[in-house]
């Protein structure tokens, strides 16, 4: 254990939390507003769940920083070796998706017509033309990934809890310094 | 008799433009109109995929140019089925009440070679206005290509009544861009 804390760095702790707000408030967000019919106030809706995907690509670059520029505290040694593998993979698996929400719903936009410009001012370039087909596919994909998300973002917090109140070890209090035992 | 005069003038009346300049058909499949609003300043295209027109035009005489246009506004494409859904209903263009668009040109003038100007009258969802755009005219291959572009304020006609008046999220201003082209003759 040799040059690891035990917690994460305030930097990975903030980017974390970040994300994890941008995430469920904007698939949550994403929910309520799509079946909504079309309006001035979907259209600035649209806008508004584009740019805090967008966010959440700069939040999980600045946790994947964090993390590389200090290493994660190791789980504990009373965690059994697939526990452990588990941990890794979900982790894996959600900066993976953390990455294809954005980016295919970016996509999608594009091929339906919309560009995304960035709070209004900066304009992300298409890399799809206007394409019905296409939309619809990745409207399609966009909708599968973020389910997939909420799953995997589910696993992840329930283990979390598991560790707190099953496991009783010092798992969650890496995220959160303030439940860290005496 | 003056029945004989009547028909005398009917045949007249009938040869006259067909010596000035028989209308020509706007080949379709070799024209567009498309366009572009900003929403939220973001730009949006757009086109419409049905329309036809007539054209009679001379090279020698372009003042005597007659062109009247349809444009079938159910055929709007956006690219997308929830806008242009949303966009046939009555807020924006009613087409249940006025399925076609209408160009009526009331004088084109040259102003440099292959720039003309042509005004008319333009009518959606029932509101005409007066409008003028710029044109260039090419020829290639037996053909005439007549490009232009027209900047128009959909609120004038009432594209986009109630919430969707707000030119924040959809601007006003809507450009839009045309090609047609006519077969030459001479």
């Amino acid at each position: 254990m040799t040059g690891r804390s035990e917690a994460y760095g305030s930097a990975a702790i903030a980017m974390h939390w970040a994300t994890a707000l941008l995430i469920v408030g904007d698939f949550a967000f994403g929910l309520y507003f799509i079946d909504l019919p079309l309006s001035p106030q979907k259209l600035r809706y649209f806008a508004w769940h584009k740019w805090a995907g967008a966010l959440v690509l700069l939040t999980g670059a600045g946790l994947l920083a964090a993390r590389w520029l200090r290493a994660p505290p190791s789980l504990p040694a009373s965690m059994p070796h697939w526990e452990k593998r588990l941990s890794r993979l979900t982790q894996v698996i959600l900066y993976l998706l953390l990455v294809l929400a954005p980016l295919s719903g970016w996509l999608y936009s594009s091929a339906a017509g919309f560009q995304t410009v960035l709070f209004g001012v900066l304009p992300i370039p298409d890399v799809v033309g206007r394409d019905r087909g296409l939309a619809e596919a990745l409207r399609t994909l966009h909708r599968g990934i973020n389910y997939t998300l909420a799953a995997v973002v589910a696993i992840h917090a329930l283990a979390a809890l598991k560790h707190r109140f099953v496991d009783r070890d010092e798992v969650l209090a890496y995220m959160l310094p303030f439940l860290r035992k005496p | 008799m003056t029945c004989a005069r009547a028909a005398c003038l009917i045949a007249a009346a009938a040869v006259a433009p067909a010596l000035a300049q028989a209308p020509q058909k706007v080949d379709a499949s070799k024209s567009y109109i498309r366009f572009v609003s900003k929403q939220m300043n973001v730009p949006v295209e757009g086109r419409f995929r049905r329309f036809e027109g007539t054209v009679a035009f001379d090279p020698a005489k372009p003042e005597a140019t007659r062109a009247e246009l349809e444009i079938d506004l159910a055929s709007i494409d956006l690219g997308n089925e929830e806008g242009e859904t949303e966009a046939r209903r009555p807020l924006w263009f009613d087409v249940a009440r006025f399925p076609r668009a209408r160009f009526v040109t009331s004088s084109v003038r040259a102003v440099g070679a292959g720039k003309y100007e042509a005004s008319g009258a333009l009518t959606i969802k029932g509101i005409t206005r007066d409008v003028a755009a710029p044109l260039t005219l090419t020829e290639s291959a037996g053909l005439r290509i007549v490009e232009g572009q027209l900047p128009i304020k959909r609120l004038q006609f009432k594209v986009g009544e109630g919430h969707w008046s707000d030119i924040e999220t959809v601007a006003d201003e809507v450009v839009v861009r045309f090609r047609f082209t006519i077969p030459a003759t001479r």
